[in-house]
């Protein structure tokens, strides 16, 4: 592995850049590498790892039982990738993807925008790889704002990456595996937990049962349910949580919750919200790939063929931001992905391509029994994902509430887009990770139609936001100069 | 669909931006049965993406009237649309960075004086520092255009399609214009779902207007161009009005929020068959660097977004306006060659009155479709010379 760490050490053009150094971006850079195929992957974290083996090779938190036998499984890959011939940039942000211009026509290769320690430069790509993982689903309660309320996986980057246990009395609520194993990573830490509220709607329990009952023989069964009985036993779990809210004056003094009807407080100092993951499309959708609605796991998707992918040529998308699965499913999606970007690299036949596939669509086929269940289960209700609430705020960046959102619909604001036109919501730094799928799903709520037919913001670059500096001192090329003289 | 199954309208809209949506509007208001026909939604393009910069500053002469006309209907464009669409007029400048620039200025301003237009006014050092403070000690002077401003695009031009609605005009989204033909005194207008006809026909159709043109055997130079623009995260606010330095390229605007909007020229690459544009990073980064030397608080700013608009450009930078040449009963309205955005409540205005009337007193004759065909008549003549 070759580490880069400066802006000027990138080189002009790669065979494949691989964005995310998850197990998705690790296991495919791996692999590529292996076939002779000339990689780089970029990451904006300082460790290879992505979010489920954050810092894995870096971290404080060496007492193996707190951060779980999973987490350490991340050194592997780490180990694997830091032997290969693959360059790796670390703290870089890649701020747009794009099929790059050759003179004044549309060119083959893509335009890759990074930018490392403040200083940005454009890259080129033959393929791409688009490995980013996933994100938090928005929790929008009513005082969600409030500081002293944050979600749950970034406690976990914190545990993670500088060992950092929160102070005071905490309550953690929503629903979702990661949730529980968050619990159980700050339990074993020695956190001071007051209570999980869990929003996990009853009804879910029956239809996931029968929509699955394979969950019985699935893999995430025993480790489920190992996870259920640490926190169940360690911590006062209360389910059937209906409604939350999150109070104080200027920071959180209090959760307020229903159950059954009854409201409940409880004073706390940190409350950390998580209501399941959902693929990062940020760079997906502005690159221009088609994507879908799911309707179980709630949240889109982009549309991906048997190898991974997209509908743009030369882009394929591996790992959580094709569809959450996991981090062993990650790693073989990623690779599945890279044998693809292979054969149209010409570095292997199709031969081999489907050769060395098969034994990973099988454990793909082995990975996915029960997966569903966990879908199913986790689905979070309607009341946490459409807030009902008029003052809750929808989008923090641009402070639009749910109150406007809704009388907007009215108006005639007939998806995000014109959403984002009449009330800038989206429109913030953030943009739109935190009220995207909030937006889309309040719309669908008011018009009666379905999400599929509302759709997602169209995302403009940069995905990420970048210095005016950055920008300026992007290295001249002679096209720009002539531009200008004209 | 036969004849007889046709909707019948006085006249129909080709193309849902600005240009249309405001014709709709006021044909309405002249009492004329109204159908706009719109291939992607209302908004979709120039229209809803631009910079909205609502300015007569350094227009070319050949559009002035129209764009003093327009300023006028800016100015109480609530009355109109039951919108204020964002519209703020802290007027508009334009830095001579040079003595040489200002001397430029100084000339134009005797043009313009000598014709009677006295929407621009020209300014010393001091004046330009106290409108904007923020730039350069060195700037000599400039122009300012103070009943100019900024509004918002997409409201803009969704507000001229509401308001045209209530009035009863029938605004088609997702259907296109394929195919034109006459049909005895008519023209019959084939979309892909639908048959229209109507004695009238506007063709408002932005940068795809050249396709309508040719359908009626009335080919224009129009160029796709696709402008591009970024937004930068908020910043203390250090500037009121909209500046434009011509020298380089830019123009720039701070809207209440503190967001930044950059502009002023600097191209993409259109793809108008699949309603996409390439950005061209590394001219935007002549943009950026432009700003970083003028105003250097602007260099920790976040650009949160950049895009481009798919526009009509003429060889002449200005609009092509008026009667067709070849198809009686046909209007063009287009060409607005990246400052349309201003014109369309006037050229709306002008236009109903075209329609319904067959003549208006705005000088536009500077914007006719022949001008063209003369130049090409001409070059060619004086190649046989
Ligand atoms: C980035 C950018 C910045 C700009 N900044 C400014 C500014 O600050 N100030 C200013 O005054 N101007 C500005 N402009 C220019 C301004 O936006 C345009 O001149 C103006 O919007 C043109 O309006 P329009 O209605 O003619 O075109 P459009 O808004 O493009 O509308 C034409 C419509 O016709 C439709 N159409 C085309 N063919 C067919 C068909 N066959 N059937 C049905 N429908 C069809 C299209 O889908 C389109 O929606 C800018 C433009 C851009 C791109």
């Amino acid at each position: 592995m070759k580490t880069i760490a400066a802006i000027e050490a990138f080189a002009d053009r790669y065979d494949l850049a691989i964005v995310g150094a998850g197990p998705a971006g690790l296991a495919a850079a791996s692999l590529a590498v292996a076939h002779g195929v000339d990689v780089v992957v970029l990451d904006e974290n300082a460790s290879p790892g992505g979010q489920i083996y954050r810092a894995v090779t870096s971290t404080p938190m060496t007492r193996r039982e707190i951060l779980g036998e999973d987490y350490w499984r991340g050194v592997e890959l780490v180990q694997e990738f830091s032997g290969s011939a693959s360059s790796y940039a670390p703290s870089t942000t890649v701020w747009n993807v794009a099929r790059g211009l050759d003179g004044d026509s549309l060119g083959r290769d893509f335009e890759i925008g990074v930018s490392l320690r403040g200083k940005a430069r454009l890259l080129r790509a033959k393929e791409v790889i688009l490995a980013t993982g996933a994100q938090e689903r928005p929790f929008p309660i009513p005082g969600w704002t409030l500081p002293g309320v944050m979600t749950a996986g970034a406690a976990q980057i914190a545990l993670k990456s500088s060992g950092l246990v929160p102070d005071g009395h905490l309550v953690l609520a929503g629903t979702g595996p990661l949730l529980y194993l968050v619990a159980a990573q700050l339990i074993e830490a020695g956190a001071s937990i007051r209570a999980l509220l869990d929003t996990t709607p009853r009804a879910n329990w029956m239809s996931a049962l029968t929509a699955t009952p394979g969950f019985l023989a699935s893999p995430y069964l025993a480790k489920g349910l190992a996870l259920l009985r640490m926190v169940h036993r360690r911590l006062d779990v209360v389910g059937g949580i209906t409604a939350l809210r999150a109070e104080g004056q200027k920071r959180l003094n209090r959760v307020a919750f229903e159950r059954a009807g009854r409201r409940t407080e409880l004073d706390c100092d940190l409350l950390l919200l998580h209501q399941g993951i959902v693929p990062s499309i940020n760079l997906s959708n502005a690159i221009g790939c088609a994507h879908d609605w799911d309707d179980v796991q709630l949240a889109f998707r982009p549309q991906v063929d048997a190898w991974f992918a997209s509908t743009v040529q030369g882009v394929a998308i591996a790992g959580d931001s094709a569809g959450i699965a996991g981090g062993e499913s990650a790693a073989a999606r990623g690779r599945i992905a890279a044998l693809g970007a292979a054969f149209r690299l010409e570095r292997i036949g199709a031969g081999q391509r489907d050769r060395d596939a098969a034994p990973l669509r099988a454990e793909l086929a082995l990975l996915a029994r029960g997966r569903r269940f966990l879908d199913v289960f986790h689905r979070p209700a309607k009341a946490f994902r459409v807030p009902s609430d008029d003052a809750t705020l929808v989008c923090r960046c641009e402070e639009v509430s749910a109150k406007t959102i809704r009388e907007t619909v009215m108006l005639g604001a007939c998806g995000p887009n014109q959403m984002k036109a009449f009330t800038r919501c989206g429109m913030g730094p953030c943009q739109g990770r935190l009220c995207g799928l909030t937006v889309t799903e309040m719309i669908t709520d008011a018009r009666a139609v379905s999400p599929a037919e509302v759709g997602y913001y169209r995302l403009r670059p940069p995905v990420k936001p970048v210095t005016l500096a950055e920008i300026a001192a992007l290295p001249q090329t002679a096209d720009a100069e002539k531009a200008v003289a004209r | 669909m036969s004849g007889a199954g046709a909707a019948t309208a006085d006249v129909i809209i080709i193309g849902g931006g600005i240009h249309g949506c405001s014709s709709a509007l006021h044909c309405r208001l002249r009492g004329l049965d109204v159908v706009l026909i719109e291939k992607d939604h209302v908004g979709r393009h120039a229209s809803g993406v631009n910079a909205g910069g609502v300015r007569q500053l350094a227009r070319d002469i050949a559009e002035i009237p129209l764009s003093v006309h327009s300023m006028d209907i800016w100015h109480r464009i609530e009355e109109l649309v039951d919108d204020d669409c964002g519209f703020t007029n802290e007027g508009q400048v334009l830095v001579a960075e040079t003595q040489a620039e200002l001397a430029l200025l100084k000339k134009r301003m005797r043009d313009l004086r000598a014709k009677g237009f006295t929407h621009e006014e020209l300014i010393d050092a001091a004046e330009l520092h106290r409108l904007v403070p923020a730039v350069a000690e060195s700037c000599p002077g400039g122009v300012v255009s103070r009943r100019d401003g900024a509004a918002i695009p997409f409201r803009a031009t969704q507000a001229f399609r509401r308001k045209a609605e209530a009035l009863g005009a029938v605004i088609r989204d997702g259907e296109r214009v394929m195919e034109i033909r006459r049909e005895g005194t008519s023209w019959a207008v084939f979309t892909d779902r639908a048959k229209y006809v109507a004695p009238k026909v506007i063709n408002a159709a932005g940068a795809w207007a050249d396709r309508i043109a040719a359908m009626l055997g009335e080919p224009v130079p129009l160029e796709v161009i696709a402008p591009m623009l970024m937004i930068t995260g908020r910043m203390p606010a250090f500037i009121k009005p909209v500046v434009i330095l011509r020298g380089r390229k830019l123009s720039f605007k701070q809207f209440d929020n503190g967001t930044v909007l950059i502009g002023g020229g600097h191209r993409g690459v259109p793809l108008r068959d699949e309603n996409i544009t390439v950005l061209d990073w590394a001219k935007l980064a002549v943009s950026a660097r432009t700003v970083a030397d003028v105003f250097p608080i602007m260099r920790t700013a976040h650009i949160l977004r950049a895009w481009a608009g798919i526009e009509a450009r003429m060889p002449d930078e200005i609009p092509v306006f008026g009667a067709s040449g070849t198809s009686e009963g046909v209007y063009h309205q287009f060409g607005f060659s990246a400052h349309g955005f201003q014109l369309g409540p006037g050229a709306g205005s002008v236009m109903s009155e075209l329609v319904a009337t067959g003549h208006t007193n705005m000088p536009i004759h500077a914007l006719r479709i022949e001008r063209f065909r003369e130049n090409a008549v001409a070059r060619s003549s004086e190649d046989m010379e």
